[in-house]
C-alpha cells in the first residue's frame, strides 16, 4: 500500500533520515519505534511533502508522494495527524470536522460528520463549543475524526498516546483497531509507547539515529527481549 | 623599516586609536573637498552630513539592538526647534556649538521617555508606535502657533562666524571662509565626533550587550542581561544623534517648519539605513550619500525623459524605494554587508 | 449641544472608516503576521483609479467599483510578488519591506498622477439634515460612508462563518501547517486574504476620498488611526478592530473638536501608547499579559 524506498532526509550536514525502506501492507497498522530523535517524525513529515527528501521515494499505489505537495496528499488518499494534536483550537469542533472533509473530491457529506459523532459521542456533545476547551484526549479523538472525514485509505499517526492517561491510550487504541477491521483502513503509527504501540500492530518497524534496525512481526518484535531493551525501553 | 607594519598593526589593535586616525584622515579628506568644492556642493555636503548623524544613530538602533524607529524625523524636528528657538537673535545666549549640544540633550531627553515605552515593544508594535510619532508631531509645532511658528515655521539666524575659526581655516587654505561652508564644517565635525562616539560604543561591552539582546533576547537575559536597559540606551543614544542632525539641519536649511518634518523624513532616514546595511556605519553614509545626491541624478534622467519637474522630483524616491525592496528581498545584509560577504567568501576560496 | 452632537456624529462616521482601515491590517495581520503599512498608499492609489474613471465621464459608481477591483487585484500582486518571500522570517525585514513599497506607491501616484490636491467627488449630499431647530452632522454622504462599511462587514462575516471557503482562510491563518495538511491550498488563502484587505482598505480610502480632496500623502495618517484602532481592539480580533475604529473615531473627533485638529495624531499616539502599556492584547482581552 505505502512503500517507502531508501528514504534520506538532512537538516543541514545531519542525516534524520538515512536509507529507510519498508512496505506498509493495505488494512494492516504498522509501529514505526524507536527512542527520540531515531527520525520517527522526520519519516512521516517525509512522506506526506512537508519536507523535501534528499534522496528516495515514497509511493502510495504507485504514486510518488514525495513529487507531490502536502496539500495535496489528502486528496490521494493519505491523511496525516501530526504531533502534538494539530487541533485548530481557534476553530470549534464541528469545523475543525468540516476541514477535514474539504479535501476529498466530492466534498464530506453530513453523513459522514455523523458517522464521526457515532464513533466519537464525546465530540457530539460539543460540536459547537471551541476546540480549545477539550482535554488532551478529546483532542486526539478530534484529530482522527478529522482525518477520518476525508476517507483516507492511509492515515499517518504521530505519537497519539504523547501525554494521555494510559485508560484513554487503550480507548483510542481500540477505536484504532476497529476502523482497521471495518473500514480495511493502513495505518502508519509512530510511537515512543512501543508496548502499547506493539500491542495493537501487526507489523513493526525500528529505527535507530535515522537508520532502519528491522523490520518484522509485531509479536516478533514484542517477543524479543534484546531488541526491548536496546531500542524500545521495555 | 620594520616597525612599521608592526606599528600599524599595534594601531589596529586599539579600537579607540585606529578610530581616531581614521577621523583624523577623514577629516582631512573633508578639508580638502569642502574647500575644492562650489557654494551648492558645500550646501549638499552638508545635507550628507546631517542624514549621516541620524542614519548613523538609527543603524545603532535597529541594526545593532533589532529596534525599528519610523519616527526619527520627530526625533530630528525636536534637535531642530530647539536650535531655531535658541539662534531668533543676532545675539544668541549661546555659541553655535552650545546650541547643539543643548539641541542634543533635549531630544535626548524626549528620547529616553519615549525609549522606556519603547523599549517594551516588539516588531510591529514598536513600528506603528513610532510611526505614529512621526505623525503626530509636526501638529504640535501647528497647534503652538505663537512659540513654534506655526505652518510658516521659525527662521534660524546663524550668528557671526568666529574670527578664530575663520582664521584657522585661512591659515590651513588660504579661501576665505563662507557661510555655507562654515555650516558644512559644523556638519562635518559633527558627524566625525558622532562616528567616533558611536564606533567605540558598538566595539565596547555596550555594543556587544546590545547585539546580544538582538540576536537572542531569552540567552542575552540569561547571561544576566538587563534587557529593558540595553534597549533604552541604545534607543536614547539613537535619538540624541537625531537630535544633534536636526540642529545642524536648522542651521543649513535656516528654517524649521512642520513641512520638513513629515513621515517622509523618517522613512527616508530608515531607507539610507537600509541602502548602507543595517548596522554599519559606513553604510549609513553611503545611504546619506545617496539620498543626498541620487535626487538630482533622477530629476536629471526625468527630465530627459520628457517629465515635469514635479514628476522628475519624485522619481529619487521611486528610485530608493524599490532599492529598498530589493535590498530585503535579495541582499538583506545590504550594500556594505553584502560587499563584505563576497569579500569574505572570495578570500576563504582563494 | 449642537456642537457635542456634531463632533459625535462626525466622530461616528469617521470611526466606520477608521474600523474598515483597522479590519484591513488585522486581516493580514492575523494571516501573515505583518502589519501592512503600504495599506495607505494601496488605498489612496486606488483611489486615483476612481477618479481617472471619473473624470473619464463614467459615473462615480463605476469609479467607486473600477477602485475595489483594483484594491483587490492589487492586494493579490502585492502578497504573491512582494510579501511571499518574508513570510514567517524576520519581522523587521517584513515591515521594512512594507515602508519599501509605501515610498515606492507614493512616488509612483506622484509622478502618474502628479502631487497637487484634486477634489473627489460624492455621490450624495454633504449638506447635514435639519430635524427642529437642530442641524444634524450626518451628512448623506455619512450615511452612505456607515452603510457601506456595514454591508462589506457583513459580507465578510458571511464569508469567514458560513462558507467553507472563509473556513479554509480562518484555518491558513490559525495554523497553516495543519491546514497544508489537510488539504488546504495555504498559499491561495494568504493571497485571497491580502486581497479581500486591500479591498477593504480601498473602501476606507474611497470613504475618506469622498467629497474631499485627494493628494498622494492622504491616506497617511489613516494608516496610523487604522493601526491604533486595530491595537485598541488587539490586533487578532476583526471585531475588536470594529470597536477600536468606532472608539478611536469618536474620541479623535472630540479631540479636534474642542482641542485642537492640530493634535489628533497626538492624541492617537497618546491612546496608543497607553493601550500598549497598560492592556497589550487590547481592551477586551482576557489574556493577563502577551508580547507586543
Amino acid at each position: 500500500m505505502l512503500q517507502v524506498q531508501d528514504l534520506t532526509t538532512s537538516y543541514g550536514p545531519v542525516k534524520a533520515l538515512d536509507g529507510v525502506s519498508f512496505e506498509a501492507p493495505r488494512g494492516k497498522i504498522t509501529a514505526v519505534l524507536g527512542a527520540n530523535g531515531a527520525g520517527k517524525t522526520t519519516l512521516l513529515r517525509t512522506v506526506s511533502g512537508l519536507i523535501r527528501p534528499a534522496r528516495g521515494a515514497a509511493y502510495l499505489e504507485g504514486a510518488d508522494l514525495t513529487r507531490t505537495p502536502a496539500e495535496a496528499m489528502p486528496g490521494l488518499g493519505l491523511s496525516h495527524v501530526p504531533e502534538g494534536r494539530g487541533v485548530i483550537t481557534e476553530l470549534t469542533v464541528e469545523e475543525n470536522l468540516r476541514l477535514g472533509g474539504l479535501a476529498r473530491a466530492d466534498r464530506s457529506r453530513p453523513a459522514d460528520l455523523e458517522r464521526v459523532y457515532t464513533l466519537f459521542p464525546v465530540l457530539s456533545d460539543r460540536r459547537r463549543a471551541l476546540a480549545h476547551v477539550l482535554s488532551g484526549g478529546e483532542r486526539q479523538m478530534l484529530v482522527i475524526g478529522r482525518a477520518l472525514m476525508a476517507t483516507p485509505k492511509v492515515l499517518l499517526l504521530d505519537e497519539p498516546s504523547l501525554g494521555l492517561a494510559p485508560r484513554i491510550v487503550a480507548q483510542i487504541f481500540d477505536l484504532l483497531r476497529g476502523l482497521v477491521e471495518s473500514d480495511g483502513l493502513t495505518v502508519v503509527l509512530v510511537e515512543q509507547n512501543a508496548r502499547s504501540a506493539l500491542s495493537i500492530a501487526d507489523f513493526g518497524v525500528v529505527l535507530n539515529l535515522g537508520r532502519l534496525i528491522v523490520h518484522d512481526d509485531a509479536a516478533t518484535l514484542a517477543a524479543d527481549e534484546k531488541l526491548r531493551h536496546a531500542y524500545l525501553g521495555f | 623599516m620594520p616597525a612599521l607594519p608592526a606599528r600599524l598593526s599595534r594601531v589596529s589593535e586599539s579600537t579607540l586609536l585606529r578610530h581616531l586616525v581614521l577621523a583624523l584622515a577623514g577629516m582631512v579628506v573633508i578639508v580638502l573637498v569642502l574647500e575644492s568644492t562650489s557654494a551648492f556642493r558645500n550646501g549638499q555636503l552638508t545635507a550628507m552630513a546631517y542624514l549621516g548623524i541620524a542614519a548613523g544613530g538609527l543603524t545603532v538602533l535597529t541594526g545593532l539592538n533589532g529596534q525599528l524607529s519610523l519616527g526619527h524625523g520627530a526625533f530630528m524636528a525636536i534637535g531642530a526647534y530647539t536650535t531655531a528657538l535658541f539662534l531668533q537673535d543676532t545675539e544668541p545666549a549661546l555659541p553655535v556649538v552650545g546650541v547643539l549640544v543643548v539641541a542634543t540633550l533635549v531630544t535626548l531627553l524626549v528620547g529616553a521617555v519615549v525609549g522606556v515605552a519603547a523599549a517594551r515593544l516588539h516588531g510591529p508594535y514598536l513600528a506603528g508606535a513610532t510611526l505614529a510619532l512621526a505623525v503626530a508631531v509636526p501638529g504640535i509645532a501647528v497647534y503652538f502657533t505663537d512659540t513654534l511658528g506655526g505652518e510658516q515655521g521659525l527662521n534660524v539666524l546663524l550668528p557671526e562666524i568666529p574670527d578664530w575659526f575663520a582664521d584657522a581655516v585661512f591659515f590651513l587654505t588660504a579661501n576665505d571662509m563662507t557661510t555655507t561652508r562654515y555650516v558644512a564644517y559644523i556638519g562635518w565635525i559633527a558627524l566625525v565626533l558622532t562616528f567616533v562616539l558611536l564606533a567605540n560604543l558598538s566595539r565596547s561591552r555596550v555594543g556587544r550587550t546590545w547585539r546580544a539582546v538582538r540576536d537572542d533576547e531569552v540567552a542575552a537575559e540569561i547571561a544576566g542581561i538587563n534587557l529593558a536597559r540595553a534597549r533604552v540606551l541604545a534607543f536614547v543614544v539613537s535619538t540624541a544623534c537625531a537630535g544633534l542632525a536636526g540642529g545642524v539641519m536648522a542651521l543649513a536649511v535656516r528654517i524649521t517648519a512642520p513641512s520638513g518634518f513629515m513621515l517622509t523624513l523618517s522613512l527616508t532616514l530608515l531607507t539610507a539605513v537600509v541602502l548602507g546595511g543595517l548596522g554599519s556605519l559606513l553604510g549609513a553614509l553611503i545611504g546619506a550619500a545617496l539620498l543626498t545626491f541620487l535626487p538630482q541624478v533622477a530629476t536629471g534622467f526625468g527630465a530627459d525623459l520628457g517629465l515635469s519637474d514635479v514628476q522628475s522630483a519624485e522619481l529619487a524616491p521611486l528610485a530608493y524605494g524599490l532599492v529598498m525592496m530589493l535590498v530585503i528581498l535579495l541582499a538583506p545584509a545590504g550594500i556594505v554587508g553584502s560587499v563584505r560577504g563576497w569579500w569574505a567568501r572570495r578570500g576563504t576560496s582563494a | 449641544m449642537q456642537q457635542f452632537l456634531t463632533t459625535a456624529l462626525t466622530g461616528l462616521t469617521l470611526g466606520m472608516v477608521y474600523a474598515a482601515f483597522a479590519l484591513a491590517l488585522v486581516l493580514i495581520w492575523r494571516s501573515t503576521r505583518i502589519v501592512n503599512f503600504a495599506q495607505a498608499p494601496m488605498a489612496m492609489i486606488t483611489t486615483y483609479v476612481a477618479l481617472v474613471v471619473i473624470d473619464a465621464g463614467y459615473s462615480y459608481w463605476i469609479g467607486f467599483a473600477v477602485a475595489l477591483v483594483a484594491g483587490l487585484v492589487l492586494g493579490a500582486v502585492v502578497e504573491r510578488v512582494v510579501v511571499r518571500p518574508v513570510e514567517g522570517k524576520s519581522e523587521i525585514n517584513a515591515v521594512i519591506l512594507t515602508l519599501g513599497l509605501f515610498i515606492v506607491i507614493h512616488a509612483l501616484a506622484a509622478v502618474i498622477f502628479g502631487s497637487r490636491y484634486r477634489s473627489f467627488p460624492a455621490p450624495f449630499g454633504l449638506r447635514g439634515f435639519q430635524v427642529g431647530d437642530l442641524n444634524l452632522a450626518i451628512t448623506g454622504f455619512g450615511i452612505f460612508t456607515i452603510v457601506a462599511v456595514l454591508v462589506v462587514m457583513a459580507l465578510l462575516v458571511a464569508l469567514f462563518r458560513l462558507t467553507d471557503l472563509g473556513l479554509m482562510m480562518r484555518a491558513s491563518a490559525f495554523n497553516a501547517e495543519v491546514a497544508r495538511l489537510l488539504g488546504v491550498k495555504v498559499g491561495r488563502m494568504l493571497t485571497l486574504g491580502w486581497a479581500l484587505a486591500a479591498l477593504v482598505g480601498s473602501l476606507a480610502g474611497l470613504l475618506i476620498a469622498g467629497g474631499s480632496l485627494v493628494h498622494p500623502s492622504y491616506m497617511d495618517s489613516v494608516v496610523v488611526y487604522g493601526f491604533v484602532a486595530a491595537v485598541l481592539g488587539g490586533l487578532d480580533s476583526p471585531a475588536g478592530a470594529v470597536v477600536g475604529g468606532l472608539l478611536l473615531g469618536v474620541s479623535l473627533s472630540f479631540v479636534s473638536g474642542y482641542v485642537g485638529s492640530e493634535l489628533v495624531a497626538l492624541a492617537a499616539l497618546v491612546i496608543l501608547m497607553l493601550v500598549l502599556l497598560l492592556r497589550p492584547g487590547g481592551l477586551f482581552s482576557h489574556a493577563a499579559e502577551r508580547r507586543v
